[in-house]
């Protein structure tokens, strides 16, 4: 099992790349939103797939899952929510500056 | 070009209160159960961004007239003091604690200080998270 | 238990959640903001005493006891940077005060100015690795803020480089992290240091490590400086100073953390390749620092070659070194701090960036051009200014490791650093004036003295070095033994 999340994983950094290296603004946003995916999933399997309960107290059962993985994830998501959020704003702030989302069109300083 | 959208506008008035109700209960408990204040704070904004979606701003804004980043920074207060106080009792930063208590209505109910601080996370998602979407949406 | 060691942190965060509600009243904010932050100075200074008598201080957040919960370490290394970023930050907004514009302060700028000096202090305060993730975050988000800040179009531009970086550097980040579980199921520092000493930092560790030095790496700005220079030089003037006096420096504490107390096993790959890479980074930043004619680009170039400088003292690794590094990193953040609001202050008095077009400026600013001299002097590390005794120790460092090659790299780079400002203060102070008398735009008080203050603070941190040698002494100790660092916080009763 953990071989497939793996893979998986590295199917997703591949997408994510992929967009990254894209021309388009939100393209590269969409490649930042996938590569935390990946990592959330590397994260969970890196934590190792057990066989247990949700590990909450309202579950009462036998064995429980690693809680710490999870809540590395949950904090990463939230950071990762806050990052693309931010990231759409200033894309459609920047959209509507210079009316372009092409990353060949936007230079910061004319003699670089 | 005008919209006709009244079937979206009437369900949302019913709908948007079972969302909160959820929003509610799903906060409330987060104590053993799935749920937590995030969690809680994710769904009680969504119930705020359907209206800002169905109604334009300026109506919901007329009904509900906070300044959501206000409510973000309160949260994140409410977080902090929580932290601080517990320094004030003179146990380490952040310690919370339960106990059980006997009230009227409810019998013997558990009370905790991590239910303050939770309030305190949704609170920030809620005006963090309608904050943002005002942000996008301010001059369409 | 010391509740202490977490204001630092909590301080800045209160005053800037508190400073969103006063969004209106700037009078009450500025005030506010000075008053916060010579608070959190006091109480660095108390906690650096603390530390030198009962040794390194540690808070477990709710209780939870090490390794099982989160705690806040301060030893003498992390509580002086903590020291430094609050005084650094403190002039920097007195500048802020007269040169900001009321546009920023009403769109939140004191507030997000105080989060990032909590995510910064929480980066150098914290046990935990997955914590010091939370607390860069913290830092990043708020840069990310204060940099789109005004929202101009290069500074949107810029941003977008600076923050796409930032997320890839995040995400090795969360990499390294997740692999560092997998294999030593802990994420607390101390406790990661004596399990890899247990189990023998093999191959696998390695490359885990060298997963963290690219993280680092690109946070500081060591060979992956590329998007350094542009994102300086886009924000106002007031950013990009607390930014080039403080962000790449958590990267640097960041890295000296984990290499000298988590991965300090394989020597002969890590710290060769942290010698390499500084190496490279002060030839580049020397070519940079030298080939361009754009004052903010030249610069934010000196932030790359300080950068070089610094991890020099980790890739020798001697605790001569390690005191070297110090006094360079505290001197480091005071000049760059005062080095950038000079060319801020330059281009506000002038109009242009452009080293070509500006001349003359001594006759107008006599006490702007002495300054500038005085910061040239004390970044080339001319004897009774602040950067001699940081170079001294590091050249010391080197020789005892005998890595000469690099000490030379080392010392050649100090002499671009001296001709890069050279050029400045030739082509902008020096030969016939271009500003005539009636366009003479007056330097703001609110300006000057700002830039008096630092150029006072790195005169004493120069003359005074002695009388913070007892604590940089025990900041190297403790960096070069870190079973000290692993006993206050395994051990240790809280």
């Amino acid at each position: 099992m953990e071989t497939l999340i793996t893979i998986l994983v590295g199917v997703l950094v591949t997408v994510a790349v992929y967009l990254l290296l894209s021309k388009s603004l939100v393209r590269v946003i969409l490649g930042t939103a996938i590569l935390s995916h990946a990592v959330h999933l590397l994260l969970m399997t890196m934590g190792g797939l057990k066989k247990g309960a949700v590990p909450l107290l309202g579950e009462n059962a036998e064995n429980y899952a690693d809680a710490l993985p999870q809540a590395l994830i949950l904090t990463a998501i939230v950071i990762s929510f806050a990052v693309t959020s931010f990231l759409l704003v200033l894309a459609y702030r920047t959209y509507k500056e210079t009316g372009s989302d092409n990353l060949a069109v936007l230079r910061g300083f004319e003699d670089e | 070009m005008k919209i006709n959208d009244v079937i979206l506008q009437t369900v949302t008035k019913i709908v948007v209160f079972i969302i909160l109700t959820f929003g509610v209960e799903l906060f409330l408990s987060g104590h053993n159960n799935p749920g937590g204040g995030f969690i809680g704070g994710l769904v009680l904004s969504s119930a705020f961004v359907l209206l800002y979606l169905v109604f334009d701003i300026e109506t919901v804004r007329k009904g509900i007239p906070f300044d959501f980043k206000k409510i973000a920074a309160f949260g994140a207060l409410l977080a902090v003091g929580t932290g601080l106080g517990s320094v004030l009792f003179g146990s380490a930063f952040l310690t919370q604690t339960a106990s059980h208590f006997n009230l009227p209505v409810f019998g013997e109910t558990e009370l905790s200080t991590v239910v303050l601080f939770e309030a305190g996370v949704a609170l920030t998602v809620v005006g963090v998270v309608v904050t943002i979407i005002l942000s996008i949406s301010e001059d369409v | 238990m010391n509740n202490i060691v977490v204001m630092p942190m909590v301080v800045p965060l209160l005053t800037g959640i508190l400073l969103v509600f006063l969004r209106s009243q700037v009078k009450i904010q500025q005030l506010l903001s000075i008053f916060s932050i010579i608070t959190t100075a006091v109480i660095s200074v108390y906690i650096l005493n603390l530390i030198q008598e009962d040794g390194v201080l540690r808070i477990d957040f709710g209780g939870w006891m090490p390794p099982y919960g989160i705690s806040f370490v301060a030893d003498s290394f992390s509580v002086l940077l903590v020291l430094t970023t609050a005084i650094v930050t403190g002039i920097l907004l007195i500048y802020a005060f007269s040169s900001i514009g009321r546009a920023h302060e009403n769109m939140f700028f004191y507030p997000f100015v105080f989060f990032l000096i909590a995510g910064v202090n929480g980066s150098f305060l914290t046990g935990d690795l997955f914590n010091l993730f939370v607390c860069f975050e913290v830092m990043l988000l708020s840069s990310y803020v204060l940099i789109t800040l005004g929202g101009r179009k290069v500074q949107l531009v810029e941003s977008i480089k600076y923050i796409s970086i930032n997320v890839l550097s995040s995400w090795f980040f969360l990499v390294g992290i997740a692999y560092l579980y997998g294999t030593v199921g802990t994420l607390n520092m101390a406790h990661l240091s004596v399990r890899i000493a247990e189990v023998g930092q093999g191959p696998l560790l390695t490359v885990i490590s060298i997963i963290f030095l690219l993280v680092f790496s690109l946070k500081s700005g060591l060979l992956l400086y590329f998007w350094l220079p542009g994102s300086y030089s886009a924000p106002p003037t007031v950013v990009a100073a607390l930014f080039g006096a403080l962000l790449t420096k958590v990267g640097i504490y960041a890295m000296f953390r984990v290499f000298t107390l988590i991965f300090y096993h394989e020597q002969g790959v890590t710290h060769l390749l942290i010698g390499i890479m500084a190496a490279l980074t002060m030839i580049g930043g020397s070519i940079g620092a030298i080939a361009y004619n754009d004052v903010r680009q030249i610069v934010s170039y000196n932030v790359v070659i300080a950068v070089g400088f610094i991890l020099v003292g980790l890739a020798v690794s001697t605790e001569i070194a390690f005191q070297g590094s110090i006094y360079y990193l505290i001197h480091d953040m005071i000049i760059k701090a005062l080095l950038f609001l000079i060319a801020g202050t330059m281009v506000y008095l002038t109009g242009t960036a452009r080293i070509e077009q500006m001349s003359g400026l001594i006759r107008n600013y006599p006490l702007l051009g002495w300054l500038f001299f005085i910061t040239m002097l004390s970044l080339a590390g001319i004897p009774p200014l602040s950067g001699f005794i940081g170079k001294v120790y590091v050249g010391q460092g080197a020789i005892e490791a005998g890595s000469y090659l690099l000490l030379a790299i080392a010392f050649l780079s100090s002499i671009f650093v001296l001709y890069s400002l050279l050029r400045i203060f030739m082509n902008c102070f020096w030969g016939e004036t271009i500003i005539n008398e009636d366009d003479d735009v007056p330097l703001k008080k609110g300006m000057l003295i700002p830039l008096v203050l630092f150029g006072i603070l790195t005169i004493v941190l120069g003359i005074g070095a002695e009388g913070l040698a007892p604590y940089v002494t025990d900041a190297a100790r403790t960096l070069a033994n870190p079973e000290i660092y692993i006993d206050a916080v395994l051990n240790g009763e809280g």
